[in-house]
């Protein structure tokens, strides 16, 4: 898989409201279901697929996301490859 | 999630080379944590406010005037000169500044219910006195700070705290549009709505106060910028129906687009 950018999560900040989760488009962000912050809230993961596309920081009430684009998009394993 | 996904590492910047293309907060934003409710629109709108007075080069010369509402509680977070109005007067505190220093950048952030509910008149005779202003309208149709009540504002068989079964014309009246009747005063240059409930809306919103800036800079006269934002508590909702919540009741009556141009 090509992965063209991604993000650092402060996770501390994060109040949970999964705005950047609809919000993104290749829909690589995911709440986690149990795991919360110190003030309890749940926070986003990142899958690969990230394009750097800003729309998570730009929708973000709490400035949670910082983008990167990578210079040369990586090659991500997937699958069972990944796992090895 | 299913079985071939993995979670990729995001506690530190990546080890490949990267561009940083879109900071946390942006450097205007001294203080990026808050206090305002998860899936306010109110910190995203001003996001889009101060990294616009960055991309102008207008943060040495900004001064910013704040009405009352959750927003106020943002205004220490800035590296913006702020001056705190009486609800609903930032208009005209912001008229003053703006004669005395004509050579500044003055903006006023306001929510609904102070400028349309408890200021209309100042915003109004600020409009047609042609000031050479930029105020910002954080509309989301309730009184967000008090708790969710109606603001004239709310639109049409809304459901707010103070109109339990939905707002009602014969009851409450019909809702005022305000940028709406700005657009129709003489001294009003730059006049546009939009939203923050989606990623392209938030840059069409940075776009109009873009040119709502640059209509001040260029000494248009009155510039009004209206961004509809999310307000999950107020409208007892979940965080995440928030940005249809606003699609559905709100954007349909207050239409999203530029009303006036110069």
């Amino acid at each position: 898989m090509t992965v063209r950018g991604t993000v650092v999560i402060d996770v501390e900040a994060c109040k949970g409201c999964d705005l950047c989760i609809d919000a993104c488009p290749p829909r690589v962000l995911e709440m986690t279901v149990h795991e919360v912050n110190t003030k309890g809230y749940r926070y986003p993961r990142l899958l690969a697929g990230c394009t750097g596309c800003q729309a998570c920081a730009q929708i973000c009430p709490d400035f949670v996301f910082q983008v990167y684009k990578y210079d040369t998009p990586l090659e991500l394993p997937t699958g069972e490859a990944a796992r090895q | 999630m299913s079985a071939d996904q993995i979670y990729i590492s995001t506690d530190k910047p990546p080890a490949e080379p990267a561009a940083l293309v879109d900071d946390f907060a942006p450097s205007l934003i001294t203080q990026a944590n808050h206090h305002l409710c998860p899936g306010c629109g109110e910190p995203i709108a001003i996001r889009a406010a101060v990294e616009a007075i960055e991309e102008l080069a207008l943060a040495d010369r900004a001064i910013a005037v704040f009405g009352i509402g959750c927003y106020t509680a943002f205004a220490p977070n800035l590296d913006v000169e702020v001056v705190q109005a009486l609800h609903g007067r930032a208009p005209s505190v912001a008229t003053g500044i703006k004669r005395m220093l004509p050579d500044g950048f003055v903006m006023t952030v306001q929510g609904d219910g102070d400028m349309v509910n408890e200021g209309l008149q100042e915003v109004l005779h600020a409009a047609a006195r042609g000031e050479n202003i930029t105020c910002l309208l954080l509309n989301n149709g309730v009184f967000g700070e008090t708790g969710g009540q109606m603001t004239t504002t709310t639109t049409l068989g809304q459901r707010t705290k103070t109109s339990i079964e939905g707002r009602d014309p014969h009851q409450h009246g019909h809702p005022i549009l305000l940028s709406d009747l700005i657009a129709t005063l003489d001294g009003a240059a730059y006049v546009a709505r939009c939203a923050v409930n989606n990623a392209g809306n938030v840059a069409r919103t940075k776009r109009y106060i873009t040119r709502a800036y640059e209509s001040q800079m260029a000494g248009g006269g009155f510039s009004l910028v209206e961004i509809l934002t999310m307000c999950p508590t107020g409208w007892f909702v979940d965080t995440l129906e928030g940005p249809d919540y606003l699609q559905d009741t709100l954007a349909p009556v207050h239409n999203i687009g530029e009303l006036k141009t110069p």
